[in-house]
């Protein structure tokens, strides 16, 4: 006879590991199962995590827990092929408590929390992947089988945290697969500066213009995509650096790009060239992001099983938050079982409380406000192509000192924007889908 | 428009060498279900868009180098004609990410 638990935690990711945490809390007897050698091994963001929402589960966490650098500065960059349009800000607030956000790496982190969640009385199993569900003659979800022998397990519940690619989800059919345009591709390098650890943190300080221990951000949109939709991202980790590049997998298949290959000429671009210097690689990674947004949600539960994080395509593509909404579906679930166990009913009516709750919160209230947001970008390729490359030709002309009278430049400028008309129903557009 | 993925791939060999692997020798997590439809196929975009280069198209038959790959599931979701058979490594197999 298999092993029996009150609920069973498909991957140590953020949502499985909060969900887990959450009910080990409240006494549940809980087994996490995870594929990779440790919490960890398999999981990769970009990575920022945020600062209230993970707290809320796992409070004062960053007293502990190995995050790189708290962000005290976020910038965004417009490129064109050889230069560049910033903006940004900047907060020393964000450098004390309580914190914003923290730059993390999730190899050192989620193995940091899969302990922690040990500790608290959750049974973590490494190694060990899960292939099928189990389900009775009625359809509900009754346990796991996982690939070791005789490795069947039962449960009340499982909650799926099986991350982008789902395929525990897809097997019992709460959707069906994703269209490559529901889903992005990033790849991203761990790169190092030459020395000692301290000293390649000091060389990231001086280059980022960071005081000890700081931490920024830059998001990238234009010419390094090469005309897809998509983004490149570069954060500051204790002493290395995450550059990563990512846009729609519909994209890569039509425009015939390679990511690794996009990525390298990227790094090369002369904006971001000299922050790179002497770096060498320290690993590469790929992930899938989910970004079909609001109406790409599965149901989140059926009788006997929840889908939580990425699983679920709980990710804000254009706000880059995922993280957060990862712990918070977690969380949700885990209480939704804590409740479902005190009731001793799991059926899909009892577990529909997770996704009421969820939908309370910022993660449904967010994806349904930009639920046109992805598609609307698809059709506006505009935003990543001529637009970025019109505004560093602005800016080019507006800060060039060549004695020409400033209303003659200004007309220039004005002119050099082309068709207004256009402009003014993109940005209206524009703002039709964010508002 | 045409992609160099030779080029490409040699790129990629050179960084995979960085990324730690515990590379099951018995059985590949990747396979093609049917290598006619492969043949078929006239855009083989496994063939350029895997992170990894996993996928090579050599004399008229589609290889697979399933021991770089970066587990994203890229390829499952991009092949037009779901020609593949995708699942995970099995446990405690695959890339191991000490930063991820």
């Amino acid at each position: 006879m298999p092993e029996k638990f009150d609920v069973i935690v498909v991957g140590a990711g953020l949502s499985g590991l909060s969900a887990a945490y959450t009910m080990v809390n409240k006494g549940l007897n809980v087994i996490v199962i995870e594929r990779g050698d440790y919490p960890g091994a398999k999981n990769v963001m970009g990575g920022v995590l945020y600062r209230q929402p993970t707290s809320e589960v796992f409070p004062e966490f960053w007293k502990e827990a190995p995050v790189e650098r708290p962000v005290i500065e976020q910038d965004m960059w417009l490129l064109s092929d050889a230069s560049a349009v910033k903006a940004g800000h900047r907060s020393e607030a964000w450098a004390r408590e309580p914190y914003n956000a923290f730059t993390v790496l999730r190899g050192k982190f989620d193995a940091w929390l899969g302990q922690k969640v040990a500790d608290a009385g959750a049974l973590i199993v490494p190694g060990t992947t899960v292939v099928d569900l189990l389900r009775d003659g009625r359809g509900r979800v009754i346990g796991v089988r996982t690939n070791r022998p005789d490795g069947d397990l039962l449960a009340n519940i499982v909650i799926l945290a099986d991350g982008a690619v789902s395929l525990l989800s897809e097997k019992i059919e709460l959707h069906t697969r994703w269209k490559p345009n529901q889903l992005a591709l990033a790849v991203k390098e761990i790169l190092a500066p030459p020395g000692k650890s301290d000293e390649r943190a000091k060389i990231i300080e001086e280059r980022f213009g960071l005081a000890p221990g700081e931490g920024l951000t830059i998001e990238m949109y234009g010419a390094l995509t090469k005309g897809m939709v998509g983004t490149a991202f570069l954060y500051t980790n204790k002493d290395t650096l995450s550059f990563g590049v990512g846009a729609l997998l519909s994209d890569y298949a039509e425009f015939k790009q390679n990511p690794h290959a996009l990525l390298q000429i990227a790094k090369q671009h002369p904006a971001l060239a000299p922050l790179f210097a002497g770096c060498e690689v320290r690993e590469y990674a790929a992930h899938l992001i989910p970004e079909g947004g609001y109406d790409a949600i599965p149901p989140l539960f059926a009788d006997g099983v929840m889908v939580v994080g990425d699983a679920a395509q709980l990710c804000n593509g254009l706000h880059r938050e995922g993280s957060n909404l990862a712990v918070t579906s977690g969380k949700l679930a885990g209480e939704t079982a804590i409740e479902a166990h005190n009731k001793g009913d799991f059926f899909g009516k009892t577990l529909s409380a997770y996704a009421a709750k969820l939908n309370d919160t910022f993660v449904i209230k967010d994806l349904r406000k930009y639920r046109r947001a992805s598609q609307h970008m698809e059709k506006n390729r505009q935003f990543f192509t001529s637009y970025p490359a019109m505004l560093n030709n602005m800016a080019t002309e507006f800060f060039t000192v060549d004695s020409v009278p400033k209303r003659e430049k200004q007309w220039k400028i004005f002119k050099m924007a082309g068709n207004k008309l256009k402009i003014a129903a993109d940005l209206w557009g524009l703002f039709k889908v964010v508002k | 428009m045409s992609i160099d993925t030779e080029k490409i791939r040699a790129g990629i060999e050179k960084e995979l060498y960085v990324n730690k692997y515990n590379v099951d020798e018995h059985q590949s997590h990747l396979r093609v279900k049917d290598p006619e439809v492969c043949n078929k196929c006239e855009d083989k975009p496994c063939t350029y868009l895997c992170p990894a280069g996993v996928y090579v198209w050599e004399s008229g038959q589609l290889t697979v180098q399933y021991s770089g790959c970066l587990e994203c599931g890229s390829c499952r979701f991009a092949c037009p004609h779901d020609n593949l058979e995708w699942g995970y490594p099995r446990g405690g197999f695959g890339m191991v990410l000490k930063m991820g």
